[in-house]
């Protein structure tokens, strides 16, 4: 096991046995979630993340305070005005609130500078003489991207249902088909909902990292990610091409709404997560190809 | 800077191949299997359009449930800042505009399924629809983060509307329910408003109302829709050039003898203005819980008036073509004109034109000239409406002239009206 890889050979054949290579992955995969989750900027990330929940909640308290109501279905975030009469209602408003943007911009942040990051402090080449191999150093860089998406779309429902629950009144949830079910099974499908979001994620994570891997600087892989995200947005919003907007990893993102409906409406959501594995395909790919190919000189 | 070559360029080359292949395999995928499952048109037994029709006219499925697509592209002026209303606004003139912001304003949010049911009118929208018989239909209209819901069990219409949570009431008399039930295939009553108003089934049978003298029929060969396969029945104009519509296509399932796609197609433009298709269907007998329903807890439920419950007109914007007369009732099925008195001396006039716009005189005369035209005849003067199917001329004595005819064809019809 002393027998240190050299940053040349990601692939080279060695031969530990398998559960020490497992335990190897099982500690990269660790120290690189350490890395991750130590950062102050991503602490900082999960904190703007919860306030978004907290905040939208003590608006619609203080409004509706009074004995008014949230104006109409128009406007706003969805599911603002079902809020007053179930706290669970939160957590949708929370992810539809921030999952344009909010949300895929922290993940845009964490997943440009995963490797670009290291690259940049100079600590990506120390990472590489350790005998893991340059693919499973990618794999648990990509691994703890998405406990990170996982992580921040925990971050948004835990608190949205925190404060739902703290500010309104909770009991049967009414589905959007307009069948009520229990609040267990409320609570049920909000964790579906959460995962499909954190889910939804991942293509743009595949996307950021394969950015990642083409610059020596994080921010500027960042820059690039986020300005792609935007991009999407904008080209997701416009009429005229809609021929294209099946294929943006934007497209189904609201698509979580359907885990709502009485039953459950599938197609779109299978077709958001295949986009999202098929971006995760051809991109993570990608970074592995760029990956283990590039020159690491810093 | 030295540079270290980690791998030779072919090598290289290799490892770039993987996400290009991943990426071509996809696109292939997404390519081809789509054009695979449509391809090779089912080998039918030969039918002759006369068999189809009988077929179509007698089939009676109780159960079914199923995904719909609708997308209606009518080449609607859009009026910025308000699709919804725009639709009703062109269709059904001054009285469509402003209802939706009306009802905005009211203390109930308003989710009869009149009003909620001009929203299908431009776009596209995917419907759920289910039914046990005539007594049993539900349809479901998907929106992206919200979900209206009309359901029909026995002599109970319900409405219910997630967005505002806010539930319809309307109970069906007895006499007009009985009526309705016999003979009906799934699609039910065939009244406005009723869950089966809004599938291929209820399009394709009154496109066959329009069927005599002025209409070839004929069948043109076969298709695959929702995996089933079908006949396509084609229906056409014979003789009537003023009117829009180039055909009227519909696929009628070999096997059950239902309606299964309906697609119009006018003669602007290459793209369908209605089409309606399953996307899934199943014969199996629906869950009997679908067709039940209490107003949630919370819910704000509007109980229709009697007379609005005992004939659900579906859109209100529509409400004044109760009043329409067919001006031209020599002609053929397809040129018919229909005429309504609004009572709206005035007509689209910049007074009338600037109430729904909110603007001043000047510019809601600019926005009236940007999608109507005016036009003179021996009916005074004018202005038309033109959308790819539909064209509608509103005189400024108040008269609105509609009809699925060219310009042309109204202006027309209306000065044969006017003598």
């Amino acid at each position: 096991m002393s027998q240190a890889e050299t940053a040349t050979g990601g692939l080279a054949p060695h031969s530990p046995t398998r559960p020490a290579r497992a335990v190897w992955t099982l500690g990269l995969f660790r120290s690189e979630l350490a890395v991750t989750f130590r950062r102050w900027r991503t602490l900082a990330l999960l904190a703007v993340l919860a306030a978004v929940p907290v905040l939208v909640g003590i608006a619609v308290k203080i409004e509706t305070g009074d004995g008014g109501s949230i104006g109409g279905g128009e406007g706003g975030p969805a599911f603002l005005s079902q809020v007053t009469g179930n706290g669970l209602f939160l957590v949708f408003t929370a992810l539809a609130a921030t999952l344009p943007f909010f949300l895929p911009m922290t993940v845009g942040v964490i997943a440009g500078d995963a490797v670009a990051g290291e690259a940049g402090a100079g600590t990506l080449r120390y990472l590489l003489v350790a005998p893991a191999g340059r693919t499973r150093l990618l794999l648990a860089k990509f691994s703890a991207v998405l406990a990170f998406c996982l992580a921040a779309t925990a971050t948004v429902a835990v608190f949205a249902l925190a404060t739902g629950a703290l500010l309104f009144p909770t009991g049967q949830v009414t589905l959007l088909s307009g069948t009520s079910v229990s609040f267990g099974e409320g609570l049920l499908r909000a964790a579906a909902i959460a995962v499909t979001v954190a889910l939804s994620l991942v293509g743009l994570a595949a996307l950021g990292l394969f950015i990642s891997t083409l610059t020596n600087s994080g921010v500027a892989a960042m820059a690039a990610t986020v300005g792609l995200l935007i991009t999407v947005q904008i080209l997701g919003a416009i009429p005229q091409l809609d021929e294209i907007h099946p294929f943006l990893f934007t497209h189904y993102w609201l698509s979580f709404a359907d885990l709502l409906r009485d039953p459950v409406y599938w197609d779109d959501l299978l077709k958001n997560l295949g986009l999202q594995a098929l971006y995760a395909a051809v991109f993570g790919s990608a970074a592995w190809a760029r990956f283990g190919a590039r020159d690491i000189t810093v | 800077m030295a540079q270290i070559q980690p791998r030779s360029s072919r090598r290289r080359m290799v490892r770039y191949g993987v996400p290009v292949a991943v990426a071509g395999v996809a696109a292939a995928t997404v390519g081809l299997v789509p054009a695979l499952a449509s391809s090779g048109d089912p080998d039918l037994p030969k039918i002759s359009a006369e068999e189809l029709v009988a077929k179509m006219t007698k089939a009676n499925v109780e159960h079914l449930s199923g995904t719909v697509k609708v997308s209606t592209d009518l080449g609607l002026p859009s009026l910025p800042g308000g699709s919804d209303g725009g639709s009703g606004g062109g269709f059904g003139g001054p009285h469509g505009s402003g209802d939706r912001a009306e009802n905005d304003k009211s203390e109930k949010p308003d989710v009869s399924p009149g009003s909620e049911l001009t929203k299908l009118a431009s776009g596209e929208h995917t419907l759920r629809f289910a039914a046990a018989g005539p007594d049993k239909q539900r349809v479901s209209v998907l929106e992206s983060t919200g979900e209206y819901s009309l359901i029909h069990n026995g002599r109970q219409l319900w409405a219910y509307d997630s967005a505002a949570n806010a539930a319809w009431h309307s109970t069906v008399p007895k006499g007009a329910h009985g009526k309705k039930g016999k003979g009906d295939d799934a699609a039910g009553p065939a009244s406005g408003a009723t869950p089966g108003s809004l599938t291929p089934q209820q399009a394709a049978k009154q496109a066959l109302k329009a069927v005599d003298t002025s209409t070839s029929v004929t069948v043109d060969g076969t298709a695959k829709v929702a995996g089933r396969d079908a006949y396509q029945l084609v229906i056409k104009p014979k003789g009537a050039p003023e009117s829009t519509v180039e055909s009227v296509r519909i696929a009628v399932d070999a096997d059950k003898g239902l309606p299964l796609k309906f697609t119009l197609t006018p003669k602007e433009g290459d793209e369908p203005a209605v089409e309606m298709a399953y996307t899934k269907i199943d014969f199996g007998k629906p869950d009997p819980a679908d067709f039940r329903f209490t107003p949630p807890k919370g819910a704000d439920v509007t109980e229709a008036k009697p007379h609005q419950g005992s004939a659900p007109k579906a859109p209100e914007g529509l409400a004044g073509l109760s009043g329409a007369k067919i001006v031209n009732e020599g002609a053929g099925d397809w040129s018919k004109v229909a005429r309504i008195d609004t009572g709206m001396p005035g007509g689209l006039g910049p007074a009338a034109g600037a109430k729904p716009g909110g603007g001043s005189g000047e510019q809601a005369q600019k926005l009236l000239d940007g999608f109507t035209k005016e036009v003179k005849g021996d009916f005074g003067t004018g202005r038309v409406i033109s959308t790819r199917l539909v064209n509608a001329l509103l005189t400024d004595d108040g008269d609105l002239y509609v009809g699925a005819v060219t310009k042309e064809g109204l202006v027309k019809a209306a000065n044969q009206a006017a003598r």
